[in-house]
C-alpha cells in the first residue's frame, strides 16, 4: 500500500487534495460566523427550554439596552439625557426610548380616564348595584379627607366610584426609577439613565451592533464636556463579546502562529520546509471550518479561536515527518518511505486516539461542544492524512532540515536520568488526586454565567443600572401561548386570577400582564354589560347616596359618561396607539408563525430574597381555571432553567468524556494487545491531567465544561508523546501495519530507548502545541482561556511525565 | 402617577401651618421672617376642613404636624383614615394603608416651587418665598395675616391664594383657596 501510494498514486493524491481544498474554500467562503449565545443553547430543546431560547433570543429583556451617562456635572448629564433621548426617538430602529420624561403622559391619562369602564378590572355587576355604588362613593369621600383630597375631588363628579384612581394605582405599581428634574438618575445621583428597546431581536447581533453604533453616534453629537456613555444589556454585551472574541482570536492566533513559524524556521532552517510543513495545518484548519459550517450551518467565534490553537497540534505531524525521516540511514533508501513504515503507525494510533476522544463531544447536546468536536476531528484527520499521503509527494528529494541528532542525544541523556524521578511523579499524582478528592464538591462551576464573555465589571455595572432603573431582569415568567391575540389575552387574564391569589398569599410581590393594558374583548364586553341603563343607574345612584352629604345634581357628568361608555365598542390595540399602554402590550405580546405569546413577568419579593418558589407558582396556576383548548400556560425560571441546562451539559459532557476515554483505552488495547503497555501509555496522561487540574484548583479556578475539553485535548496531544516513548521502549516499527502481534513487539524490546531525533521532534511538537494553546490562556474570553490554561501546561507535563515514566532501558 | 403626585403635593400645602415658639413682636415682613427663622422646629395638632362645592358639608380630618428646620415637614393624619406624609429635602413620601409612594419634588415642577416656598415660610426664608409669591403682611405681632399669591400662572391654576393667620412666631390657621371656589381651612394648635 505504501509503495503504491508513493509512486503511481502521487498524482491522484495531490489532485484529490487540491479538489478537497477547493471544496473547503468554497464552503468557508459561504459560511456564516456568529458570536452570540447560540453556542450555549440546546440543539433539541424541551418545551421549557424552547421558551427560554425564545426569550434569550428575542424576548423583551433581550431587546433592552441600558444607557448610563456618567461624568460631568448633574445639569450637563440631564441635558445630555434629554438631547440623546430626543435624537434616538427619531430613529426607527428603536421601538421605545425612556428617560423619565413624561412622554405621552397626557395621552395615557386621557385613555385611562375615557376608557376606565373598559379597562378597570373592578367593573362588574356588583360594582354598579346600590351597595357597590355606595361602597365606591364612600371610598371616594374617604379619599377627600386625605391629604390628596383637594386634588382627587376634581374627578369625583365624573367618577364617583373612583375607577380612574383604581386604574392609576394598578398601572403605576411597578417600581419607578429615581429622577432629577424629570430625568431618570441612579440612586446615588451620579449617572443619568435611559432605557432603549430595539426593533432588532437580541440574537440579531448585526442589528444590535447598528443600534449600539446609533446610540454612540447620537451621544457624540450631543455630549456635554466630561460626560461618558455606559451601555449594558444583552445587545451591547453580544456586540462587545463578538468584538472581543474577534480581537482575541486574531491577536492570539497571530502571536501563536508567529511563535510557531519562528520555531519551525529556527529548527528547519529552510523556508521551503516551513511552507510545506504548514500545508497540512492550513488544510486541516480549512477542513475544520468547512465541516462545522456544513454540519451546523453557522460557525461560532469560539470554535475559530479554538481552531487556531489546534494548529499547534496539527503542525506536529509534519514535524514528525521532517525530523524523523532524517534519521533513516542511507541504506534504507527513500527516507520518507522509511518514515511511513516506521513512524506512521504510531502517529496513526495517536490521531485515532484524538479522534476517539473528540468524537464523544459530537454527541453533546451543547452545540458549542459539538462544534469543537467536529472541528477537531476533521482538522486533525485532514492534517494527518495530508501529512501522510500528500506531503511526501511534495517534498523535494534533496530537502534536508537541520540535523537535530546532537541536541537529541543530550535530551536522550536527560531522559535516561529522568526515570529516577518516577517516585516523585507518583507522589505528585497522589497529592493531586488527594486535593481533587478533598475539593470534590466545589470542583465544578455549575452556572452558565461562568462561560459568559462579559467582563465582571460590566456585569456589575449592568446589575447596578438595572436595579436603579427597576428594569425587569425577567427571571421569572409565566408564558402564555395561544392561537390568537384574543385567546392569549383571555389566558393571561385567567393566569392573572391565579397569580393574584398567589400574590395575596405572599408567594410573589406582583406581576405584569399585557391584559392589564389591553383586556380581552370578552372581559371588556362583560364590563360593558355590567353598566346599567341610564334610568336604572340614576335610580340606584339616588338610593346609594341617600343620607350622604352629596349634592346629587352635581353628578350629571357621571351619568353622561356611563351612557357614553355603554355605546362604545371594546378597545383594540389600535386604540392605544401612541400611549405607554400600547408600549406595555407590545413589550409583553408577540406573534410568530400564527401563534401568540403573552408574557407575565413575576416580581419576587425582597422578603423571599428575591426568589420565587417554582413549585408554588405551578401549583397556583394548576389550581386556577385551566386555559382554553389550544392555549397553554408555562412557568419559566430563566436563570434556573439556564443553570439547569448548563448543569445538564456538564453532566453529559463528563459522561461523554468518560465514554471517549473508554474508547481510547479500547483502541490502545486493540493496538498493543497488552494491558501493561496501555497502562504505560495512559499513565503519564492521567498524571498530567490530574496535576494540571489540581494546579487550576489551587489557583482558585472552578472547572467549567471547557476545562473538560482542555483535558480531552491534553489526552489527545499527550497520547502522541506517550506512544512515541512507548514505541521507543520497543522496536522501531513495532506498530507496523497488519501486525499488532505480540511477538513482534517483544522482538524489539531489547534494544529499546527513544531515538534522539524522535525526542527532538517531540520537544518541538510540544513547544508548538504550547505556543498554540498556551497563548489562549491570555484570552479575556473565559471559554478560550480555560482551554489555554489547561492544554498549555498539560502538554508540557504530558511530555515530561511520558519521559519520566517511560520504561527504563 | 403624575396625578397621584399632584395629590400628594397638594396635601403638603395643607401641612404648612406649623407652630413655633413665640419670639419678638414682628410688624414688618422682615421681622416676621426673622422670628420664623429663629424657631427651628415645632410640633402641633391640626384640624382641617375642606369645603367642596358638591358636598353639603365640609370634610374633616385631624392629626399632628411637625416641622424640623430647615427642610423636613411631617403630617400625620389620624382621623378619619391614618396617613403619613413626609417632605424631606426634595423627597416626598406618602403612606396610606399598605401603599407607600416616594416622589421626587423635582418631577413635578409646576408645584415644586410652590411647595418649597411654603416650606420656606416656616423656615423664614424670605428670598426663596419671593421667587414664587407676591407677599403681603397685615396686622400686629399679636395677630398678623400673611397672604401669598402665586406669581407663576401654572401654580395659580391650582391655588389662587394662601392665607396664614398667626400670632408672634406661630402660624394658627392656613386657608387655601382654589380656583373654582373650593377651599380648605386648617387650624393649628401648638403642642407644649
Amino acid at each position: 500500500m505504501t509503495r503504491r501510494s508513493l509512486s503511481s498514486g502521487s498524482g491522484i493524491a495531490v489532485a484529490v487534495w487540491l479538489l478537497f481544498l477547493l471544496a473547503c474554500v468554497w464552503l468557508v467562503s459561504r459560511a456564516s460566523f456568529t458570536a452570540d449565545l447560540s453556542a450555549f443553547l440546546p440543539r433539541s430543546p424541551t418545551q421549557e427550554q424552547q421558551l427560554l431560547v425564545d426569550q434569550l433570543k428575542s424576548g423583551v429583556a433581550s431587546r433592552l439596552i441600558l444607557i448610563g451617562i456618567e461624568g460631568g456635572d448633574p445639569a450637563a448629564r440631564l441635558r445630555t439625557s434629554r438631547e440623546l433621548a430626543a435624537r434616538l426617538r427619531t430613529d426607527a430602529q428603536f421601538l421605545h426610548i425612556a428617560n423619565g420624561e413624561m412622554q405621552g403622559m397626557e395621552r395615557d391619562r386621557q385613555i385611562l380616564l375615557d376608557k376606565r369602564y373598559l379597562l378597570s378590572p373592578a367593573v362588574n355587576p356588583e360594582r354598579f348595584s346600590v351597595e357597590g355604588l355606595r361602597a365606591g362613593i364612600n371610598d371616594s369621600l374617604d379619599l377627600l379627607a386625605s391629604s390628596a383630597g383637594l386634588f382627587s375631588k376634581a374627578l369625583l363628579p365624573r367618577d364617583p366610584t373612583g375607577e380612574f384612581m383604581q386604574l392609576l394605582e394598578a398601572m403605576g405599581n411597578s417600581a419607578q426609577p429615581q429622577s432629577d428634574d424629570g430625568v431618570w438618575v441612579a440612586r446615588d445621583g451620579q449617572r443619568a439613565l435611559l432605557l432603549a428597546r430595539t426593533r432588532a431581536e437580541g440574537a440579531d447581533i448585526d442589528g444590535q451592533a447598528t443600534a449600539v453604533a446609533a446610540i454612540r453616534s447620537a451621544f457624540q453629537a450631543v455630549e456635554a464636556p466630561g460626560t461618558r456613555l455606559a451601555l449594558t444589556g444583552p445587545g451591547p454585551f453580544s456586540v462587545n463579546a463578538r468584538a472581543t472574541i474577534k480581537d482575541d482570536v486574531t491577536r492570539l492566533s497571530g502571536i501563536g502562529m508567529a511563535i510557531i513559524v519562528g520555531l519551525l524556521l529556527l529548527v528547519y532552517r529552510s523556508p521551503t520546509a516551513l511552507m510545506l510543513g504548514l500545508l497540512p495545518v492550513l488544510s486541516g484548519a480549512l477542513a475544520g471550518v468547512a465541516a462545522v459550517s456544513l454540519g451546523f450551518g453557522v460557525v461560532h467565534g469560539i470554535t475559530l479561536g479554538f481552531g487556531t490553537a489546534l494548529i499547534g497540534e496539527a503542525v506536529d505531524y509534519s514535524i514528525y515527518l521532517f525530523m524523523q525521516s532524517e534519521q533513516a540511514d542511507a541504506a534504507a533508501g527513500d527516507p520518507r518511505r522509511h518514515w511511513i513504515a516506521t513512524y506512521w503507525p504510531t502517529i496513526r494510533i495517536g490521531v485515532l486516539t484524538s479522534v476517539f476522544g473528540f468524537a464523544s463531544l459530537l454527541f453533546s447536546g451543547f452545540p458549542g461542544l459539538a462544534q469543537l468536536g467536529l472541528y477537531a476531528i476533521s482538522g486533525l484527520l485532514t492534517a494527518a492524512l495530508v501529512t501522510r499521503f500528500v506531503l511526501p509527494h511534495l517534498l523535494p528529494a534533496k530537502l534536508r532540515v537541520r540535523d537535530v541528532s546532537e541536541p537529541g542525544r543530550r535530551l536522550q541523556a536527560w531522559v535516561a536520568r529522568a526515570g529516577g524521578l518516577r517516585g516523585g511523579v507518583w507522589l505528585l499524582f497522589a497529592a493531586a488526586c488527594a486535593l481533587l478528592a478533598v475539593k470534590h464538591d466545589s470542583l465544578w462551576n455549575r452556572e452558565l454565567a461562568a462561560l459568559s464573555p462579559v467582563p465582571l465589571a460590566d456585569q456589575q455595572l449592568d446589575m447596578n443600572m438595572r436595579a436603579d432603573l427597576g428594569a425587569p431582569d425577567v427571571r421569572y415568567l409565566v408564558v402564555v401561548t395561544a392561537p390568537s391575540e384574543e385567546a392569549a389575552l383571555v389566558a393571561s387574564e385567567r393566569a392573572a386570577e391565579a397569580l393574584e391569589k398567589l400574590q395575596a398569599a405572599g408567594g410573589i410581590d406582583g406581576f405584569e400582564s399585557p391584559a392589564r393594558y389591553l383586556p380581552s374583548q370578552a372581559s371588556q364586553r362583560q364590563r360593558l354589560a355590567s353598566l346599567p341603563a341610564d334610568a336604572e343607574l340614576r335610580q340606584r345612584f339616588a338610593a346609594a347616596t341617600a343620607g350622604l352629604p352629596l349634592r346629587a345634581d352635581r353628578f350629571e357628568p357621571f351619568f353622561a359618561e356611563v351612557a357614553h361608555a355603554r355605546s362604545q365598542p371594546p378597545l383594540t390595540r389600535q386604540d392605544l396607539a401612541g400611549s405607554s399602554l400600547a408600549e406595555g402590550v407590545d413589550a409583553l405580546m408577540m406573534e410568530s408563525g400564527g401563534r401568540w405569546t403573552a408574557l407575565l413577568p413575576l416580581r419576587a419579593s425582597a422578603a423571599n430574597q428575591h426568589l420565587i418558589d417554582a413549585a408554588q407558582v405551578r401549583a397556583a396556576l394548576t389550581a386556577g381555571k385551566p386555559p382554553a383548548a389550544g392555549s397553554k400556560l408555562v412557568f419559566v425560571d430563566i436563570k434556573g432553567e439556564t443553570d439547569r441546562l448548563y448543569a445538564g451539559y456538564l453532566q453529559e459532557a463528563i459522561l461523554l468524556s468518560l465514554a471517549g476515554l473508554g474508547a481510547i483505552l479500547l483502541l490502545l488495547l486493540l493496538a498493543t494487545r497488552s494491558l501493561r503497555r496501555v497502562f504505560r501509555i495512559v499513565a503519564p496522561l492521567a498524571v498530567a491531567v490530574a496535576v494540571v487540574i489540581a494546579g487550576l484548583v489551587l489557583a482558585g479556578q472552578q472547572l467549567t465544561i471547557l476545562h473538560l475539553v482542555g483535558m480531552l485535548l491534553v489526552v489527545a496531544v499527550g497520547s502522541n508523546y506517550a506512544l512515541f516513548f512507548d514505541q521507543g521502549s520497543f522496536d522501531q516499527g513495532s506498530f507496523d501495519q497488519g501486525s499488532f502481534d505480540q511477538g513482534h513487539f517483544d522482538q524489539g524490546s531489547v534494544n529499546g530507548g527513544i531515538a534522539p531525533r524522535t525526542l527532538a521532534s517531540l520537544l518541538l511538537a510540544t513547544t508548538t502545541t504550547v505556543a498554540g494553546f498556551g497563548i489562549l490562556a491570555f484570552s479575556s474570553v473565559p471559554v478560550l482561556s480555560a482551554i489555554g490554561a489547561t492544554v498549555g501546561p498539560g502538554a508540557i507535563l504530558a511530555l515530561v511525565f511520558s519521559a519520566i515514566l517511560a520504561r527504563a532501558t | 402617577m403624575s396625578l397621584f403626585g399632584l395629590r400628594c403635593l397638594g396635601a403638603l400645602l395643607l401641612a404648612i401651618g406649623l407652630a413655633a415658639p413665640a419670639a419678638a413682636a414682628p410688624l414688618g415682613l422682615g421681622q416676621l421672617m426673622e422670628a420664623l427663622a429663629a424657631s427651628p422646629h415645632g410640633t402641633a395638632t391640626f384640624t382641617e376642613k375642606k369645603y367642596i362645592s358638591f358636598l353639603e358639608q365640609p370634610v374633616e380630618s385631624s392629626g399632628t404636624l411637625r416641622f424640623v428646620a430647615p427642610a423636613r415637614l411631617e403630617k400625620n393624619t389620624l382621623k378619619p383614615t391614618a396617613e403619613s406624609l413626609v417632605l424631606d429635602g426634595a423627597v416626598l413620601t406618602l403612606e396610606r394603608g399598605k401603599r407607600k409612594q416616594v416622589l421626587q419634588l423635582k418631577d413635578y415642577p409646576e408645584i415644586a416651587g410652590m411647595i418649597e416656598s411654603i416650606r420656606a415660610t416656616l423656615a423664614g426664608d424670605r428670598r426663596a418665598l419671593e421667587k414664587v409669591y407676591r407677599l403681603s403682611l397685615q396686622g400686629t405681632t399679636a395677630r398678623w395675616t400673611l397672604v401669598l399669591e402665586p406669581l407663576d400662572p401654572r401654580v395659580a391654576r391650582m391655588v389662587t391664594r394662601i392665607r396664614m393667620d398667626g400670632a408672634q412666631a406661630e402660624v394658627r390657621t392656613v386657608e387655601i383657596q382654589q380656583a373654582g371656589g373650593d377651599y380648605s381651612i386648617m387650624t393649628i394648635e401648638a403642642m407644649p
